[in-house]
């Protein structure tokens, strides 16, 4: 006889971290072994005093590994992260940062649709239907989000419809302090997407950033135009915009946070709680990849639970291997919960410094 | 812990994002305040309308009584903050203990927000000319036997507060009883004064509505006043710059106020150091309308001597200090790099007089919080970086100038005490563009009289007089 038994979340917990392991030790086989690994890493480990191979076993072996520097993904020769097992495969380099500077690059293969198909998952079918269309309303250009929205809707039976937002522009205007030419392109912007939005009655989801979002609802009543999902991400997003979109800007429609980037994947939002008062707890897509919430003075030591210190990702995926970078995020590392049963991070934000300031002028 | 909320159309309302306000003694937190996301104050200034409506259903006669009993109650009740209530003492003890400013000052300043409250009518009549308020009411009537009308040009008044000095929010009140709403966004350390005066305003049956108080972050600030016709901006060059084009945006900058010291009245200087020296110290010289430059057309050695010899025998003293005149920084650290600053432009001609009289160094510690001692520098050339420099703390440079080159070269200035017996020089400074405000004769630049305007007119600001005919307008 067979008897259910329903699992502890320690349990869960437990059997997480023997997968993440287990994914640790195959990913480092991968990305060191001369067969597969790609040239920056082979490169990288010559100049090591131990074999990644031999040495690291599990998660917390990674420590053998300096932090990673994200000016390594700056400039060229990009074909240098692409692992020897996957070079014959169709490539594509997606950019993160470059308001400053050189850009940097992560190449990709198939990850972003992976990890897109992975949070589809974690989708209502009732608010985000299979077969409902979307509009993204966001950065496209040269950045993964396009691609990746794209995928969600054609993984869930959907067309996504699209309105490009030039993010390094808006810096450029912000930093110009050019007010009128921001306010001219935001609804240059919106424009564009509700001409989509009136002119297509199949779009039920919706892709958006927060200041989008409100200058959307500023115009018309997104539920008014069968809107029943709302994907939401960006750097304004926090528990007082989370509690503002569900409570003035679109009540009654599914609005789901989320923080995703080039070099993680898309993280998961904990399900809505009304006993949560609105914080936002993201869980990466471990084993791909794994938040760690550290002492911003001493990486090497975890917080921990409720405090709050910054934000360590580690990507595993074999078309990436990203020890231990530490983000410019901070957050409260949150416990496991059972869809998700490794650590997250509550409240995200930016890293903060204080420094003092010489202030001139009396007004 | 006093909680400080957003007041939407006057209705308190806790944010999710708060931050908290550090002691500058002890760096505990004194209170937390509620920040408004932008898109809250977006939607607020959407539906402004209605809130108007409310204020305009009372006539401006009705909302100067209201301010007088605002006055009062500002000036001697208990009014909420949060869930708490607030006495006078409290207020005062919580403004110094975030700002810095001396309790002895932050009462000295409540008076000033109590005048403009408690005579609103003499005020209104000053940005006036003594315009019939009843004519407000009825949009159009006569005056002087002409027949006039006034139009608004806005429903709500946009104010970016700044932290400096509480007696700045002395300009924006004759909104109110003029029938336009506020969104003010206060300045991060002083939440204080526009809060309590709300609160003044509702206590004494002013409509709630017409209140939205926004702490808020740089994009909340811009939010503001990119949606409200007509806004005021206080900040430093950098943040003002950035709104000097749009329209409605009266510009608050920085003043680099001077007091000017020529002809005869240069040679008997001695008699003028008092007024030069509060013209510098007063309210700790926190204000934009304290000089931060004597210019003398002769003497100015001897002056800048004199003024550092007065000057530096201010003491930095605790906050609670019935002398206290000088307010605090927010770390040792802050005022040590003011100081840096100072030093690292001192040289080609410029000279710390003060130093030598000082005791100790410009940096001070009293109370358990840091100072920036009352400095005086000497520039032989108006051209020098400190010659046209301005700091949150009692500074002058007194500088000696070519008398046919005073005006040009001492630049824009928003109040020019000028002590001179050359009447062709006060021709030329009535005239001049780069003046914003003139005293003429020996007054402090810091005197301040509120029914005269203050780089701009509030009235002339929120109405526009507008040209109105018909049977019914026929004298």
């Amino acid at each position: 006889m067979v008897t259910t038994m329903t699992m502890t979340l320690d349990e869960k917990a437990r059997q997480a971290r023997v997968r993440l392991d287990a994914h640790v030790k195959e990913m480092v086989e991968w990305h060191f072994n001369p067969e597969t690994g790609c040239p920056f890493w082979l490169d990288f480990a010559a100049k090591l005093d131990f074999d990644p191979r031999e040495k690291v076993h599990s998660y917390d072996d990674l420590k053998w590994f300096p932090h990673f520097e994200d000016e390594w993904l700056r400039g060229g020769p990009v074909r240098r992260w692409v692992p020897k097992a996957l070079a014959d495969q169709p490539l594509y380099v997606f950019e993160t940062g470059g308001s400053t500077g050189l850009p940097k690059s992560r190449v990709n293969i198939q990850d972003f649709q992976t990890d897109y198909e992975l949070f589809s998952e974690t989708l209502n079918d009732e608010t985000f239907p299979k077969g409902g269309d979307w509009l993204m309303l966001g950065p496209t250009g040269p950045r993964r989000l396009r691609l990746a929205i794209e995928h969600l809707a054609q993984h869930r039976g959907g067309i996504a419809f699209h309105v490009d937002l030039d993010p390094r522009w808006v810096n450029k205007m912000i930093k110009a302090g050019n007010h009128e030419g921001m306010q001219a392109y935001k609804e240059h912007v919106v424009d564009q997407g509700l001409k989509i939005l009136r002119g297509h009655d199949n779009i039920h989801c919706l892709f958006t950033t927060p200041k989008l979002l409100e200058a959307l609802c500023e115009k018309v009543s997104l539920s008014k135009l069968g809107i029943k999902g709302i994907f939401c991400g960006g750097t304004e997003m926090n528990a007082q915009f989370h509690r503002f979109a569900r409570e003035e800007l679109v009540p009654g429609i599914d609005f789901i946070p989320t923080y995703g980037n080039t070099l993680m994947g898309l993280a998961c939002c904990k399900p809505f709680d009304p006993a949560d008062d609105y914080s936002i707890t993201y869980y990466a897509p471990a084993p791909r990849a794994i938040f760690e919430i550290v002492d911003p003075d001493d990486p090497e030591r975890t917080v921990e639970y409720g405090e709050v210190g910054r934000v360590m990702l580690t990507t595993l995926t074999k078309e990436f291997f990203m020890p231990r970078f530490l983000e410019r995020d901070e957050g409260m590392r949150a416990r496991p919960i059972e869809p998700y049963p490794w650590d997250g991070v509550t409240n995200l934000g930016l890293f903060t410094q204080l420094s003092d300031s010489v202030v001139v002028g009396v007004y | 812990m006093i909680h400080i909320p957003v007041l939407r159309q006057g209705e308190p309302y806790r944010s999710l994002s708060v931050i908290e306000l550090p002691d500058v003694r002890t760096g505990k937190t004194v209170a937390e305040v509620s920040q408004a996301n932008s898109g809250l104050i977006a939607r607020d200034l959407d539906r402004v309308s209605e809130a108007q409506q409310k204020l305009a259903e009372l006539s401006v006669a009705e909302l100067i009584e209201i301010s007088k009993r605002a006055a009062d109650l500002f000036l001697n009740g208990e009014l909420p903050v949060g869930d708490q209530s607030q006495s006078p003492d409290d207020y005062v003890r919580c403004l110094s203990a975030t700002t810095g400013l001396p309790e002895s000052l932050a009462r000295k300043n409540m008076t000033k927000s109590h005048y403009v409250l408690s005579e609103m009518e003499t005020v209104l009549g000053g940005l006036t000319r003594g315009l019939d308020m009843s004519i407000l009411d009825q949009g159009w009537g006569f005056q002087h036997g002409r027949c006039v009308s006034y139009r608004r040009e806005t429903e709500v008044l946009g104010a970016v507060l700044p932290s400096n000095s509480p007696g700045v929010h002395a300009l924006w009140l004759p909104a109110i009883p003029l029938k336009v709403t506020l969104a003010l966004k206060p300045g991060r350390q002083e939440p204080w004064t526009p809060h309590r005066v709300a609160q003044a305003f509702i206590a004494a049956g002013c409509p709630r509505a017409a209140f939205g108080f926004y702490p808020t972050d740089y994009s909340g600030a811009g939010e503001i006043l990119q949606r409200t016709e007509r806004s005021l901006l206080f900040g430093d060059t950098g943040t003002v710059s950035q709104w000097r084009s749009k329209p409605g945006v009266q510009i608050h900058g920085p003043g680099w106020s001077k007091v000017v010291v020529t002809g005869g009245e240069a040679a008997s200087w001695e008699r003028h150091i008092d007024t030069m020296a509060a013209s510098v110290v007063e309210n700790g010289g926190r204000s934009c309308v304290n000089a931060s430059g004597v210019w003398a057309c002769s003497h100015a050695a001897e002056i800048a001597e004199a003024l550092a010899d007065r000057l530096a025998r201010i003491e930095a003293r605790p906050l609670d200090d019935p002398e206290a005149a000088l307010a605090a920084f927010p770390s040792l650290a802050a005022a040590q790099a003011m100081s840096d600053y100072i030093d690292a432009r001192l040289g080609d001609g410029a000279e710390d007089l003060t130093a030598k009289y000082r005791s100790g160094g410009r940096v001070a510690e009293a109370g358990g919080c840091a100072f920036v001692l009352p400095t005086v520098v000497y520039c032989a050339d108006p051209g020098h970086e400190l010659a046209q420099a301005e700091f949150l703390f009692p500074f002058v440079s007194v500088i000696g100038v070519d008398r046919d080159q005073l005006i040009r070269r001492m630049g824009s200035t928003l109040v020019v005490s000028a002590i001179t017996d050359d009447e062709a020089l006060k021709r030329e400074l009535l005239s001049a563009v780069n003046v914003e405000r003139l005293n003429l004769g020996p007054i402090p630049t810091c005197h301040v009289a509120w029914d005269q305007p203050h780089e701009g007119n509030l009235f002339e600001h929120l109405f526009k007089q507008r040209s109105i005919a018909g049977p019914e307008v026929a004298a």
